[in-house]
Order: structure tokens, then C-alpha cells, then sequence
């Protein structure tokens, strides 16, 4: 039977082919901004963009000069935080996935782990304060910024590993017990091997994510300015107070007066791109590891 | 996990270190078993081939036991109770965020000078003034309010539309390039969002409108929406594949075209899912604290119009804080608004997550 276009099938088409362009032109709207908005950063930091911009300490007040002191710590934090957050997460995660079973105190920790993401970064910096500042007595430092940043990207590392261990199918862990294998030996040798990539692909999406944040590390650790010689590797002790690339983003655009115009656009520009060039390794980790998978 | 995750891995007669434990040196260990069994769990993990086997003759079957030595089972359950303190440390935090937020909070509730009515529903905001101190932050919570509101209005649809396209109308490398590009727009930080709310933001504003000030909620409207766009595609994005293909299907052979099947099948169909989306984007909105900061201006007031500038409950925290002695009374005041805070996310995302539980019931 030939297939006849009566002016409904051709209205609807067309109907069909118009909804199309309005919802690629929604994602596109979307996605080209930002492009835009990306070259236009570029394009005012070019002047103070290169490579001493990086290595160089801030000058005159910090209305010129580079970003080192603020790159360092940025590291120190994300380091730090993720030496904690990491472990704890991945260990949180083994045990929802592989040894917890479907009661109501496991439903209260799931419902923990979603709150806990949700909670608003002011928040944990409130938290933060109370509880590491003034109760652990660490004081501002470095620890302190460290630990609620953890606490922050903890939830996250426990979902995406969660979501990495789920994947191994059960036959994997059935084939492990049956030779003889206890549950760790089972998580060990078989559950962890087999989901390492997407354990790690969790976990430096979150090295992004804390090098990004500020608010919780504002009123724990991070300071506008301190001194600071020029490509110094080791500047800070633990117990220090240090600069962040957030934070000083956020000085350099709203409380010094007179910076000059390219600088804060320059370190808006290596925060942004040290965050992109983060996260696209870890995709492009995560779609390698994803095509080698057997199963 | 509830499908025998909770059992043993292992039937009990296979391995029972227990038994092993206490008369180890009674066993028999013929070479004959040991080692092809040791050739065999290797092939899983360099620890497997540890387990010393022996022969046990009861009711004519041969059984092999693994044993183990004592250090290693004493070293596995010291790992398990680790695992399972690392498990509930979510709860332990969340707890404690409460706890501490609270606690630093707790004396203003008792101060005389202050009232929780006047405190929730009162916009007179004037914690450093001498001889007339006002905290309320009825201000604030309408700014936090208009600017979520607005975003939404942009990134809802938006949002949706872009799920739809990602999920319906695309597939193969355009769609993952798509997700890609989505997945870094979420990773931006916030205060490069607050930075390009500051300086491109707010000079566009004012050059297209003619507001005086380009620092308003149109501004952090739109910041917060280009924010928490990514977030509602993903969401609604697995929302729309929860919807099972038959549906699909059923539709695709009665001849609908793939709009009226998105309008008429899959958006009743997934809007459970799709409003939790939303949710969790108000979440977000509710909850951004840096963007918000630079991007919306500080002017505690009711705003009018979407050219008002405004501060939000985030924002004001963030500006005031460090300038609050510690245990002050603005200081007290400033956590309680945490609470506030903590409260009202909490609420949004137990709902969000309500839905989407409820979805995967069904």
C-alpha cells in the first residue's frame, strides 16, 4: 500500500520538523552563550595571560601581577581534602553497595548521602566554622578549609562510586563466592578491579569541583592575601591560613579597588580552564575505559 | 540489595574460618589439594592463594576447608567495622552540620531582644545599628525567593527542552558530544558564575534595558539559571528514559509523529521524574551562595521589578559573616539563618527524592 501525504500527515511533519528545531535551538541557547561568554573571558585576559602570570605573586597591592600564592593553596585544599574525602567516600560507597541491606537504617543513610549533597555550600562553611574552627580547635587554616571541603564533595564521591560498583554484575561477585572467596576477599580482587575507572572518574570530577568552591572555605582558611615568594612550592603549614584561586577571583572583582582591568579576568580564566581541563580528562578517561569494558 | 546481598557469600560449610581458627594444628594439609586449588584462585587475586586446604571425610563426601590464619580474618573484620563506620558517616555529618549550625545559633533564641516572628517575618535587617538592632530577613528570603523564581522560569523550560532534545530527537555522536558539553557547563564554579554575572553580565543589562544598575535580580536570575540547567537536563534527561520504550512504540505504530508522541506520551508519562528535575534545580537555586553574592547586588528590600537589586539568605550570610564578631548576637542570628537555610533544602530535596523513589517502585 503506497503511503499517501494528506495535508494532516504533511501539517503534522511539519509540526514535527518545527519541534525539532525549537528544542536543538533550546540546547543550543544554552551551549552558545557560553562559548561566547568563555572567548570574551579569553579575550580580556589576554593582556596578563602567560605563563609568569601563573608563577608570579601578586604586586602592588594586588592590583598587578600573577597568581601563585592562590594556585598553590587552590592545591593544598583540593589535595588535602580529597586525601580524606576519597577514602571515606569509596569505603561509604563498598559498604551501601556491597554489604548493606535494604532496611530502614540503610534507607536513612541513602537519604543522608542526598541531603548532604544538597546542602548549601554557606552552610557547610557555617558548619565548617563551628565545628573544625572553633570546636576542633584547628583554628583558620588550611585543615579546616581541607576538612569542610571534604565533607562537601563527600556525598558526590559516595554516589558516583556507588554508581561505579553497581555496574560490576552480580555474576562477577556470585563466581568469586562460590570458589571459596569472603566478601572482602570478593571486593578486593574482583568488585574493585573491576570498577577502578569509574571510581576514579568520580573522584577527579570532584578535584574540580573543590578547586572551585569558595563559600565553604571563606570563613575556614582562606585569606585575601598572603605573602609569598615567587614559585615557592611548599609556602604554607597545615596549620596557616593560605590564599585559594576562588577567593581571590572573588577579591580581585569586588573588594580591591584599582586592580588593573585584564588581572581578574586572567585568573577567571585559569580557574576556569585548569576546571575544564579536569574534567575533560576525566571524560575522556571515563569514555576509554568505557570502550575497553567486556561486558 | 535487598535480593540476598544481606546473606552469606559463601555456604557455611565451604568456609568457616571460625571453626579453623580454634584447631588449626590438628589439620592435615595434603600437597595433592593445595595446589591446584591455589592455581586456580590466583587466576582472581594474588590474596587467594593463601588458603590452605584439608581433607574432612564425613558421611562418605569429601569436603576441602580453606583455612585461613588468625591475623587475616582478625584484619578483614577490622576492615568490615571500618567499611561500615565510613557508611555511616553521611549520617554522622549531616547530623552534625545540624548540630553545629544549630548550636552556634541556639542562644539568640533565648535573647529577649529577639523574636523568631520578627526574625521570619520582619524586612527591618539592621544588625550593626546602635541603639535599634533589627533581624529580620523577610528581605532576604523574598530576594533568595525572586531570584530562584526567575531562574526557574528560564531554566525549566529550557532545561526540559534540552532533555527532550538529548533524549527524543538526537542520538550517536551528537548526543554525546551534547552531554559532554552539558556535563562542563555543571562544572564551572560558582563564582566564575558570579564573576561573568559582574562584568558581562551586568553590562549587557545595562546597555539592553536601561537599568541603572545591572547588578539585580534579572541578573542573578539569569546566572542561576544558566547554573542549574545543567542539572535539570541530566535529571530529566534519565526521567524520559525511565519511560519505557514500549510507550514509545504503541505511540510510533498509531502514527504519531515523535512531538506528539513527546507531548502526548512521554511528558505524562515521565512528569513524576521531570518535576523532580525541577526540584532539585530550585535546590540548587535556593542553595547558591557566590553567584548570587556578586551577581545580584546588596540592597536588603522587598524588589518590585526584575531591575531591583536584592540580597538573598545565601549572600547575606557570605557578606556579613566575617564581619560578625564570634557569639555575637549578628553572629547567632547569621546561623539561625543557616538553619533556615538547611531547613528549607532539606525539605526540597526529601521532596525530590521522594519522586524519584516513587518512580522507581512503579
Amino acid at each position: 500500500m503506497m503511503f499517501t501525504e494528506t495535508p494532516l500527515v504533511r501539517r503534522k511533519l511539519r509540526q514535527e520538523r518545527l519541534a525539532k528545531w525549537i528544542f536543538f535551538g533550546m540546547t543550543a541557547s544554552m551551549i552558545i552563550p557560553l562559548v561566547l561568554i568563555v572567548g570574551y573571558l579569553v579575550e580580556r585576559a589576554w593582556p596578563s595571560l602567560s605563563l609568569s602570570f601563573l608563577v608570579d605573586v601578586p604586586a602592588r597591592g594586588m592590583k598587578e601581577g600573577g597568581v601563585w600564592p592562590a594556585l598553590v593553596g587552590t592545591i593544598y585544599l583540593v589535595v588535602l581534602s580529597l586525601a580524606v574525602s576519597a577514602p571515606v567516600g569509596v569505603l561509604a560507597a563498598v559498604y551501601l553497595n556491597e554489604y548493606a541491606r535494604d532496611n530502614w537504617f540503610n534507607r536513612i543513610i541513602n537519604l543522608a548521602v542526598i541531603n548532604l549533597a544538597g546542602v548549601p555550600s554557606i552552610v557547610h562553611a557555617l558548619f565548617g566554622l563551628g565545628a573544625f574552627v572553633y570546636a576542633a580547635r584547628f583554628g583558620y587554616s588550611i585543615i579546616s578549609a581541607s576538612l569542610t571541603l571534604a565533607i562537601m564533595t563527600l556525598p558526590v564521591i559516595i554516589a558516583s562510586t556507588r554508581e561505579a560498583l553497581a555496574s560490576v554484575p552480580r555474576s562477577f561477585r556470585e563466581a568469586c563466592w562460590n570458589v571459596g572467596a569472603t566478601r572482602w576477599q570478593t571486593i578486593k580482587a574482583v568488585v574493585l578491579p573491576n570498577s577502578i575507572s569509574g571510581i576514579l572518574t568520580g573522584i577527579i570530577l570532584q578535584v574540580s569541583r573543590a578547586a572551585g568552591e569558595t563559600a565553604p572555605i571563606m570563613f575556614t582558611g582562606a585569606v585575601f592575601f598572603k605573602a609569598v615568594d615567587k614559585g615557592d612550592l611548599f609556602p604554607y603549614g597545615l596549620r596557616e591560613q593560605c590564599m585559594a584561586l576562588s577567593m581571590h577571583l572573588y577579591t580581585l572583582s569586588t573588594q580591591v579597588p584599582g586592580v588593573k582591568e585584564s588581572v581578574p579576568f586572567a585568573t577567571a580564566v585559569v580557574l576556569l580552564g585548569s576546571v575544564l581541563v579536569v574534567n575533560a580528562t576525566a571524560i575522556i578517561l571515563r569514555g576509554y575505559l568505557r570502550s575497553r569494558k567486556k561486558w | 540489595m535487598g535480593d540476598g546481598f544481606g546473606g552469606g557469600p559463601a555456604s557455611p560449610g565451604v568456609l568457616n574460618p571460625k571453626a579453623e581458627i580454634r584447631k588449626p594444628k590438628e589439620i592435615r594439609k595434603p600437597k595433592e589439594i593445595r595446589k591446584p586449588k591455589a592455581e586456580a584462585a590466583s587466576k582472581l587475586g594474588r590474596d587467594m592463594s593463601t588458603p590452605q586446604t584439608d581433607r574432612a571425610v564425613a558421611d562418605g563426601f569429601a569436603v576441602r576447608r580453606a583455612t585461613r590464619p588468625a591475623w587475616a580474618v582478625l584484619g578483614e573484620r577490622a576492615l568490615e567495622v571500618l567499611i561500615y563506620l565510613c557508611g555511616i558517616s553521611a549520617i554522622v555529618f549531616v547530623l552534625g552540620i545540624f548540630f553545629f549550625v544549630f548550636k552556634e545559633a541556639f542562644p539568640i533564641l533565648g535573647n529577649k531582644q529577639f523574636s523568631l516572628s520578627q526574625f521570619l517575618f520582619s524586612e527591618q535587617w539592621h544588625p550593626t545599628s546602635e541603639l535599634n538592632k533589627r533581624y529580620g530577613v523577610l528581605a532576604m528570603i523574598a530576594g533568595t525567593f525572586s531570584v530562584t523564581a526567575l531562574a526557574m522560569v528560564i531554566a525549566v523550560p529550557f532545561g526540559l527542552g534540552a532533555a527532550i532534545y538529548l533524549s527524543e530527537f538526537c542520538s550517536g555522536r551528537v548526543k554525546e558530544t551534547l552531554k559532554v558539553v552539558i556535563e562542563l557547563l555543571a562544572a564551572i564554579p560558582s563564582v566564575v558564575w558570579g564573576f561573568i554575572g559582574l562584568t558581562v553580565m551586568s553590562r549587557l543589562i545595562v546597555k539592553y534595558t536601561g537599568a541603572p544598575v545591572g547588578v539585580n535580580v534579572l541578573n542573578g536570575g539569569i546566572i542561576l539559571a544558566l547554573m542549574s540547567v545543567p542539572i535539570i537536563v541530566s535529571i530529566g534527561e534519565d526521567a524520559l528514559k525511565a519511560v519505557p520504550d514500549s510507550y514509545r512504540e504503541a505511540g510510533l505504530a498509531l502514527g504519531a509523529t515523535r512531538w506528539q508522541l513527546v507531548w502526548r506520551v512521554l511528558l505524562p508519562a515521565g512528569k513524576t521524574g521531570l518535576l523532580a528535575a525541577v526540584l532539585l534545580g530550585v535546590g540548587r537555586g535556593v542553595g547558591e551562595t557566590m553567584a548570587v553574592l556578586m551577581a545580584t547586588g546588596h540592597a536588603v528590600h522587598i524588589p518590585h521589578s526584575p531591575f531591583d537589586s536584592v540580597r538573598t539568605l545565601t549572600a547575606n550570610i557570605a557578606a556579613e559573616l566575617g564581619e560578625a564578631p564570634a557569639n555575637s548576637d549578628h553572629y547567632q542570628v547569621l546561623f539561625l539563618t543557616g538553619v533556615l537555610l538547611f531547613l528549607m533544602t532539606f525539605v526540597v530535596n526529601l521532596a525530590a527524592d521522594l519522586i524519584v523513589r516513587g518512580i522507581r517502585r512503579k
